[in-house]
């Protein structure tokens, strides 16, 4: 059967993220159970079954050879065919980034003559998402590692790699972009035994571009990655890979299935909370939805159950039927755990409502986004939101802003500090501006990371200095050819704002980075406040080691004093630790704004300009006497140097 | 109750759309052309008066103004026609004023006598500056000498001639600017129109700014200064600053001008005109049609106003405090909350007055010297609440 384009799978899939927008009959009728013949009735057989996942920095041309794959096998006509096949979001095809697993079926008609089923996981690629990769990992038995034959291995690619090794994968290197000028194969090869450990001497040279050597990787898939294996007659047990909100069908649930069937209304429960389901649909994509009648072992493919929220699928849970299921869950599984915190408050303070509506929506679609209600003095009613991640944060704020066209006010992000109270008791802080009292508190921790940096020799001097003024402590440099890998233990939140930025600045975009969390470790911090005309302005208020403090608090009076225009009245910034300013700027008042001339005819003119000015008042929100931009919330906070 | 508008005074003003050449600052409605009819715009002049005396009947006319473009460019027996109209339909007060707007460059003394003669007696000379290299940058066809010649003209024809310059212009510092103005000063006369430099879109100015090409504009402190000087220099000549850009001796303040900053009705006849007229059922807002040739056709097919709205509450209140707050008698704050309903806000005011912007004169809200030159900031905290 023909299913519906891509485009349209797109556009179902924005659906379900857009305003819980409906989509039109002609997709609803591609969930009927389909007769095509290229799927058998019944389960594949294991052993003609391949799942895999493909290991790649950012750029280094993944979607772009997933496309192909798809292409070449005739999975979707050439017609149907558009860039990346696989990022649905917006935001995904413009940053170049995968925020969601995304998967897709393929029927691959091997050399040997027999027909394969191979099973493509697209995993997200950053750090943020470290988790759901891992998931994703462990449900395919395979991956192949691209990497660009013209730039080498990138720490992003070291990261999923190693959760790749971790899965107990078989690895199939590729040297993509084999057209390129700049082509390496053989240093490459060299560099991704030398630093990755693994043989690359089979590494297959590949052009996503032109399609050279695609052929290749798909028998290369075939021969050298494992099937499945898997028991048919045996109580069921599926990995729950990844989920998404359909604004018709609920929540489609990828499933990966370990043993036995999965079928159509089966009563199915969540082994993390023991919620049940009964199964209504049962199907795969290539790309687009295809209804089947079952699920065997080694298989992958989705199912939808009514589900309301993505809450109630976890990522990484194990699903079994309600009754004569297993009763051993899956290892691995872990609850979303939120990691960085910031309030978010729309500009025009009689959109409350309308942020509420678009967080909630988000939410069903997002299980690893936290939010509470906050209130803040100056900013209003908003929420406190916690990410996974900078990325996740800037993923969600702007949806908010583009999807509900809400502007907003985001507050320094933070991450959660442990409070040892004199009591003996521990609070956990997610905002600087519930920091109790000093007087009451013994000490605190923060969260450490453990962060691998690439960088070519040359950058290196200036990847150190960053790391150090960012507190970090070396454990330890290495060389692979001309490049140094780095790894740094950093306080979490001297990364969380702008170190990749930064990073990306000082090393011309050539570094690579990822982390993980380690612990937590006492430290000298403070909360740093910061008062705009003698106001503390909450939104602003950080925490900072007391020795960078100074220098913290002079770098913000002073972007502050070039965000905030000029009033009628001069304004001292300053930030203060306690009652004690440790830096301070004053804004000098306004000179002039006056129309010079105005008569008659003049008047109109100037009614305009008023109207343009209190536009522009909009985007402001008031502190005391002073209106501070939306923007300076977060510019004020980055660190130029 | 006394109709708002008899606050302010009734005036006439009319626009004469042409010039000799355009000024690279001047964003005003005005044209060249090479051939003017003039006996066919007077036709189209009289026609739009005859139309509003049927409107506003039985008032008592404050002022007429006569402005542009150049108005001096238009022949005495048009301006005749056109005051002559006036006064057959309005009678005046006693101290009357007709104004008429002259570019040194088109004076000739027998054609200020036929202005006189037809009932101009009060003239706006456009000098714009006393130094020859900064004329030819505004654009000017004069050159000093010619500006004052024609001066000398006026003052011997007229009671009331009032002196415009522009300052703050590329290049020019605070001492240039201070002696310039005491040279000003010097030729005595009571009335000066002394405005800072404006970069307006969709002047030759604004166009080369917008391209990064305008230089050695003063900055905003810089500007402060130059005001400053000009409010100090302005009083020990005694003359007041009473309002932002205008400086007069006590009673010869621009009684037209002082209608619309005290939110008077007034008449707008000409290609792009404004008025604002009190009618039996409300308070209007009018617009001429901007082109000089479509007004002219629409006034000969019975009517040269392109709009004519009913102003809200909101409307006529915001305009009254922007334009009153201009002058230095200030608002009366009884008159802002009969007309928009509501009083001003008492918090903006205390906070106004806490940072020194306005203070309160028997009643009346002023601005204070220090705040005219940031009125538009001013005018915008009254307006947020």
């Amino acid at each position: 059967m023909k299913g519906l384009s891509c485009k349209s799978r797109k556009a179902l899939l924005s659906a379900s993220c857009n305003n819980g927008r409906s989509f039109d009959n002609f997709e609803l009728s591609t969930l009927t159970p389909c007769q095509s013949p290229s799927i058998s009735p019944y389960m594949t057989d294991l052993n003609k079954i391949r799942n895999f996942s493909i290991v790649a920095h950012i750029d280094h041309g993944k979607s772009t050879l997933a496309d192909r794959l798809i292409q070449e096998t005739g999975t979707v006509k050439e017609r149907d065919m558009q860039a990346q096949l696989l990022d649905t979001m917006d935001i995904e095809r413009e940053r170049g980034i995968t925020i969601k697993a995304n998967t897709v079926r393929i029927d691959y008609k091997a050399d040997d003559g027999e027909t394969y089923v191979l099973n493509l996981i697209d995993t997200p690629g950053h750090v943020d998402f470290a988790y759901e990769v891992s998931r994703s990992m462990r449900a395919v038995e395979g991956s192949l590692l691209v990497v660009d034959s013209s730039q080498g291995v990138e720490a992003q690619t070291l990261a999923n790699v190693y959760q790749a090794i971790d899965a107990d994968h078989d690895i199939v290197p590729i040297l993509n972009k084999i057209d390129l000028p700049a082509s390496d194969c053989d240093r490459v090869a060299e560099q991704i035994e030398d630093v990755i450990g693994i043989d690359a001497t089979g590494a297959i040279q590949v052009s996503a571009k032109t399609g050279q050597g695609i052929h290749e990787t798909l028998e290369a898939i075939v021969h050298q990655l494992p099937a499945p294996k898997g028991v048919r007659d045996a109580p069921l047990k599926a990995m729950l890979v990844d989920s998404w909100y359909d604004s018709y069908l609920g929540v489609i649930v990828l499933v990966r299935i370990i043993d036995g069937v999965l079928k159509k209304g089966d009563r199915i429960r969540m082994m993390s909370n023991n919620s049940t389901h009964l199964v209504e649909r049962i199907g795969v994509f290539r790309p687009e939805r295809e209804v089947i009648d079952e699920l065997g072992p080694g298989e992958i493919g989705f199912l939808t159950a009514s589900i309301k929220q993505v809450r109630d699928t976890r990522v990484g849970d194990t699903i079994t039927t309600e009754k004569q299921g297993i009763t051993e869950a899956l290892p691995g599984f872990k609850p979303a755990q939120p990691v960085v915190f910031c309030g978010l408050f729309p500009v025009d303070t009689a959109l409350f409502e309308d942020l509420r509506d678009a967080i909630d929506k988000l939410a069903l679609n997002d299980a690893s986004f936290s939010f509470e209600m906050e209130t803040s003095a100056a900013l209003g009613f908003g929420f406190r939101c916690g990410f996974l991640g900078l990325l996740h944060l800037e993923v969600i704020r702007d949806r908010i802003e583009r999807e509900y066209d809400i502007d907003l006010i985001t507050t320094a992000p933070s991450v959660i500090y442990h409070i040892h109270m004199r009591d003996g008791t521990v609070l956990d802080l997610h905002n600087p501006a519930d920091m109790p009292d000093m007087t009451h508190v013994d000490h605190l921790e923060e969260p450490r990371i453990k962060a691998t940096i690439l960088v070519p020799d040359e950058y290196l001097g200036d990847v150190l200095k960053l790391c150090q003024d960012r507190r970090g402590a070396q454990i330890d440099l290495t060389y692979a050819g001309s490049r140094a890998m780095v790894v740094y233990d950093l306080p979490l939140n001297e990364v969380v704002f702008d170190f990749y930025d930064r990073l990306k600045s000082v090393t011309k975009g050539y570094a690579s980075f990822d982390y993980q969390m380690t612990d937590y470790q006492q430290d000298y911090l403070v909360k740093m406040s910061i008062l705009v005309n003698d106001e503390p302005v909450d939104a602003l208020s950080t925490m900072v080691h007391r020795d960078r403090a100074e220098a913290r608090g002079r770098a913000m009076v002073e972007k502050l004093k070039d965000l905030i225009p000029r009033h009628m009245f001069k304004i001292p910034i300053q930030a203060a630790i306690g009652g004690k300013v440790i830096a301070r700027e004053t804004l000098s008042a306004m000179r002039k704004d006056v129309t010079a001339k105005c008569y008659g005819g003049d008047m109109s003119r100037k009614r305009k300009l008023l109207d343009k000015q209190k536009k522009g008042k909009k985007k402001m929100r008031q502190f005391g006497q002073v209106n501070i931009p939306q923007e300076a919330f977060i510019s004020a906070l980055k660190m130029d140097n | 109750m006394l109709e708002d508008w008899k606050t302010g005074g009734f005036g006439i003003y009319i626009h004469w759309p042409f010039c000799q050449s355009k000024c690279p600052y001047c964003d005003f409605n005005s044209h060249v052309s090479l051939e003017i009819d003039q006996s066919r715009w007077s036709r189209a002049y009289i026609a739009e008066i005859d139309r509003y005396a049927e409107l506003v009947p039985n008032r008592i006319l404050t002022s007429v103004y006569l402005g542009g473009g150049t108005p001096s460019l238009m022949n005495p027996d048009v301006v005749h026609a056109i005051i002559a109209r006036i006064r057959h339909h309005w009678p005046t007060i006693n101290d009357y004023e007709i104004t008429l707007e002259a570019n040194p460059g088109s004076v000739e003394a027998t054609r200020f006598q036929g202005y006189a003669e037809a009932g101009v007696n009060r003239i706006s000379m456009g000098l714009q500056a006393l130094n020859d290299r900064d004329l030819k940058r505004l654009g000017r066809v004069h050159s000093v000498t010619e500006g004052l010649e024609a001066f000398e003209i006026a003052r011997n024809t007229f009671d009331r001639v009032s002196f415009d310059l522009i300052y703050a212009r590329q290049d020019q510092t605070l001492a240039e600017w201070q002696s310039e103005l005491k040279t000003a000063l010097s030729y005595a006369t009571d009335h000066f129109s002394l405005y800072q430099l404006t970069i307006e879109n969709g002047t030759a100015f604004g166009e080369r700014y917008r391209l990064g090409k305008l230089r050695g504009l003063p900055e905003d402190d810089q500007a402060f200064s130059m005001y400053q000087a000009t409010n100090e220099l302005c009083f020990d000549a005694g003359l007041l600053g009473y309002e932002v850009s205008n400086y007069a001796a006590l009673g010869s303040e621009s009684r037209h001008n002082l209608i619309y900053w005290r939110y008077g009705d007034y008449i707008g006849i000409g290609p792009g005109a404004h008025g604002r007229l009190t009618l039996s059922n409300g308070r209007y807002a009018s617009e001429g049609w901007k082109n000089p040739g479509r007004w002219l056709t629409e006034v000969e097919s019975g009517n040269g106003d392109r709009v004519l709205n009913e102003l809200t509450m909101q409307h006529q209140s915001e305009e009254f405090l922007m334009m009153g707050l201009r002058l230095s008698e200030g608002i009366d704050p009884v008159r802002y909350e009969r007309l928009s309903g509501k009083p001003l806000s008492k918090k903006t005011q205390h906070h106004l007055t806490e940072i020194g912007m306005i203070y309160d004169r028997d009643g009346k809200i002023c601005v204070t010297s220090n705040g005219r030159m940031v009125l538009n900031a001013i005018i915008q905290e009254f307006l947020a609440d």
